[in-house]
């Protein structure tokens, strides 16, 4: 797996994520903000967890702050942030 | 003669306020208000306790209030509405005893019917005489209409008019007169002018309100209500107000004159009235300057208190003319039940208003909301709380279909004839569900933090406080 | 039929997920102007997303790449091409050697990625280059289903202003219209950039109707019903044109050659519009008794 450096993605606008990425030692740890937090909060850990796993992630830490983002938004910030991080774009 | 005595603290005194009575405030000043503040401050540094406050609506502005039922000065609320930031506080547990809910038609009917009896009425007036008449209409304060007032003003057994404009007697042009007005306090500011009332109100830009309050137009086309004559009743808010718009063109292309429009005015509803829309405005509430502007000079603009705009009962009152009303939900589910009063937390964040008695009042009672807002999906199973029975809400316009309630075979028909995507509410919800996920169910505290009272003063739901820990 | 063509920008999420509701006939996912350089990559990943998961119901699903000389061309391709779009927008087609480039990567990196569903092509036409090349890129490949006209920056490329009469672009206009219908494409019109005059979109819509464009984009939803509602047949339109099929019958049936209706020969060219005409209103559901 390639070396990661800090990366954010995303915005804090409505039905957006803002999502913060950055290297760690032991595995993942997900911090989560939302609005829907007592409603879609586990759903939203499964997919950042899910897009991690997908892109091979298997050390990291992860700020997500949620405005209510659809699971494809999610999975897009999450996504981009990851691929920033490795300098991918 | 001279009503006006030398402080607050004596006019509290005078007007004989002990533990356990009951205290009123009207919400005119909206989140502007000084008054219900300073006076709950007096009446904590007189010691006196368990008090019931009875409010026609609380803001954010009020959240002290919180503070005083920490040291018991209050122990019950009674509202129509609440917002968030209170609300949330209230959802946590502050009170004890059960927040009561009512409707802006409910409220003036308990009291006048004594099931909510109120000792002594506190009246934030933005101009008085030293003999208490009063009025809303002018001063560095002014909020247009005192309409949610009237009934604690004729029916509490003391009323204190607190004014920050006292003029010489008599004041002309008065909505409350000095009949029923015992003391008059003089006070620097009743209000923060900026949080009475807005500059202006704007109609909304976001594309799927736009998308909505069209097709809402042209629901209310169909319908065949929209003919000379036509009344009707819209919200401030960003679709309602958009689809006020769209109705507008409508009315002036097809030369069609409505009757009255009612309830919280707006500037955009006085322009409408200034180009012919409609013969008149009754005004319960103004919610920008130019509402007030015209409410204070062109007499088609008439002041209606709260009884008169929505009380229920065999006399009637203007929802029972009402044609059409625009409403909004948090809320609505599968049997058209809508939500106004908690968040998809179960956070209180508002309360019925006017919302159930224009519904069960008007011809045809329309929700517009999105099919989702923020992920939570709007349709769903169960609402977390009735706020309108959905017996008295007609037709659910979103962006992804229009939805008419079962009971209205006809009204669907003519929706339908008139080429408009007409859907099962049960569709709608799958739809939104399939866009934002099934939301994990609401968990919920062991206590009740609100009971809503339907306008014929029934219990119609229960509130639960938040779990613990958040 | 695609009368209306709304643009979504790429990095919306607010826009993206309700872009299948505004009422447009066809939604444009924007990788190109209204994306920054710098989220590009982010703009690409969330509509490529937003293709994958959100159902668009029967709206056609366009994406406007970045130009084929930039950087972000092939990376576009690589992640849209395989969500299905259903034509792609190419910004600052001057050549048909460059739309042919385009079609030669497309179909490169559909074979790469195993492609089953093929992606038209909409060459954008916003360069004096490209208007005067017209015919040739709108005939440069199969894949070219439509040329789309973008004012903004070619009026900036003539030097000179561009206003809401449009007499700037009218040179442009006709010249698309004939290169479109010469080579048998469909062809777009500019947006109406005004959000606020009611009155100047459907001014402006109707001429591009008038002048033969097929339909015509937009950069605000509340342009959209006004440009359905011009695109589409009128009750007048829709009955003349059964009166011809009628007509045409009516003459199968006695044997006749030549055909009268109200007064007027009916040639080919009259039965093809009408063809047409019913056609679109079928597709809008628009029954012949409601025109009666």
């Amino acid at each position: 797996m390639d070396s990661l450096r800090p990366a954010s993605a995303g915005t804090l606008e409505s039905s957006d994520a803002y999502v913060e990425i950055e290297p760690s030692e032991g595995g993942i740890q997900i911090h989560l903000e939302s609005v829907v937090l007592e409603r879609f909060g586990e759903a939203i850990r499964e997919t950042v967890q899910e897009v991690l796993e997908e892109l091979h992630v298997a050390d990291a830490c992860v700020r997500v702050v949620d405005r209510g983002a659809l699971d494809c938004v999610i999975r897009a910030r999450v996504e981009t942030a990851v691929r920033r991080g490795r300098g991918e774009c | 003669m001279s009503k006006v005595v030398k402080s607050l603290r004596e006019a509290i005194a005078l007007a004989g306020l002990r533990d356990g009575m009951t205290v009123s405030f009207h919400h005119h000043l909206r989140n502007g208000d000084f008054v219900l503040n300073f006076v709950m401050d007096e009446i904590a540094g007189m010691g006196i306790r368990d008090l019931t406050v009875n409010a026609s609506a609380l803001f954010d502005v009020h959240t002290p209030l919180i503070g005083h039922t920490e040291s018991r000065v209050v122990t019950h609320l009674a509202a129509n509405y609440i917002s968030a930031g209170l609300g949330r506080a209230i959802s946590r547990g502050a009170l004890e005893a059960p927040v009561e809910f009512r409707t802006h038609g409910g409220r003036p009917k308990d009291i006048a019917l004594g099931r909510t009896p109120i000792d002594v009425a506190f009246i934030a007036a933005p101009a008085a005489d030293p003999m208490g008449n009063c009025t809303g209409r002018i001063g560095k304060s002014t909020c247009g209409s005192l309409g949610y007032a009237f009934a604690d003003a004729m029916y509490a057994k003391r009323v204190v008019v607190i004014t920050d404009n006292i003029v010489p007697y008599p004041l002309q042009g008065w909505s409350i007169p000095e009949s029923y007005v015992d003391y008059v306090v003089t006070v620097d500011a009743i209000g923060d002018p900026k949080g009475i009332v807005s500059g202006t109100t704007q109609v909304t830009r976001d594309p799927v309100g736009l998308v909505m309050a069209a097709q809402a137009a042209k629901v209310i086309q169909a319908s065949g209500l929209l003919k000379e004559g036509f009344s009707f009743q819209t919200g401030a808010g960003g679709a309602s107000l958009a689809a006020a718009r769209f109705l507008k063109d409508i009315m002036l292309r097809e030369g069609i004159q409505g009757s009255f429009a009612s309830g919280g005015i707006t500037g955009y509803l006085v322009d409408m009235l200034r180009e012919g829309c409609f013969r008149s405005l009754m005004d319960v509430q103004c919610f920008d300057l130019k509402a007030v502007e015209s409410l204070r000079e062109d007499p088609r603009h008439q002041e209606i208190s709260a009884m008169q705009y929505a009380a229920p009962g065999e006399r009637g009152a203007v929802v029972d003319s009402l044609d059409v009303v625009i409403l909004g939900a948090t809320e609505i589910d599968t049997d058209f039940h809508v939500n106004v009063h908690t968040d998809s937390n179960g956070s209180i964040m508002g309360g019925s208003g006017g919302h159930s008695d224009t519904a069960a009042g008007s011809k045809l009672a329309m929700i517009i909301a999105p099919l989702f807002r923020a992920r939570m999906p709007i349709v769903t199973d169960r609402v977390t709380c009735i706020s309108t029975p959905g017996q008295d809400i007609d037709v659910l316009v979103t962006q992804a279909g229009v939805a008419v309630n079962p009971r209205q075979a006809e009204l669907r028909e003519r929706l339908e004839q008139a080429g408009l995507p007409v859907v099962d509410i049960h569709e709608l919800k799958e739809r939104a569900e399939a866009i934002t996920g099934k939301p994990k169910a609401l968990p919920k505290g062991d206590r009740v933090a609100a009971k809503v009272i339907s306008r014929e003063g029934e219990l119609l739901d229960t509130i639960y406080t938040l779990p613990e820990g958040r | 039929m695609r009368r209306s063509m709304l643009f979504l920008p790429g990095n919306n999420p607010n826009m993206l997920i309700n872009g299948s509701c505004l009422g447009a006939d066809a939604v444009i996912f924007d990788l190109e102007d209204a994306v920054s350089p710098a989220e590009k990559d982010a703009a690409r990943i969330l509509v490529r997303n937003t293709m994958r998961y959100m159902d668009f119901r029967g709206c056609e699903r366009i994406v406007r790449v970045n130009a084929v000389d930039t950087p972000y061309f092939a990376a576009d391709l690589e992640a849209i091409l395989p969500e299905g779009p259903d034509m792609l927008l190419l910004p600052k087609a001057g050549t048909a050697a460059e739309v042919q480039a385009a079609d030669a990567a497309m179909t490169q990196a559909e074979e790469r990625l195993g492609l089953q569903k093929r992606a038209a092509l909409m060459p954008l036409i916003e360069t004096a280059l490209g208007v005067e090349n017209a015919f040739a890129i709108a005939a440069c490949c199969p894949r070219v289903e439509a040329l789309f006209l973008g004012a903004e920056d070619l009026t900036a490329d003539l030097q000179c202003k561009r206003t809401k009469g449009g007499r700037e672009i009218e040179y442009a206009r006709t010249r698309l219209v004939m290169a479109a219908r010469a080579a048998g494409t469909e062809v777009y019109d500019t947006p109406f950039t005004d959000v606020n005059d009611d009155e100047g979109i459907e001014a402006d819509a109707a001429l591009a109707k008038a002048l033969g464009f097929s339909g015509k984009s937009s950069i605000s939803p509340r342009h959209v019903e006004v440009i359905n509602r011009v695109f589409s047949p009128s009750p007048e339109e829709i009955r003349y044109a059964y009166e011809v099929m009628d007509a045409i019958a009516e003459a199968k049936a006695q044997g006749k050659g030549a055909i009268a209706l109200h007064g007027k020969m009916v040639d080919a060219p009259i039965v093809s519009r009408a063809q047409r005409t019913i056609a679109m209103a079928q597709a809008l559901g628009i029954s012949r008794e409601v025109t009666a």
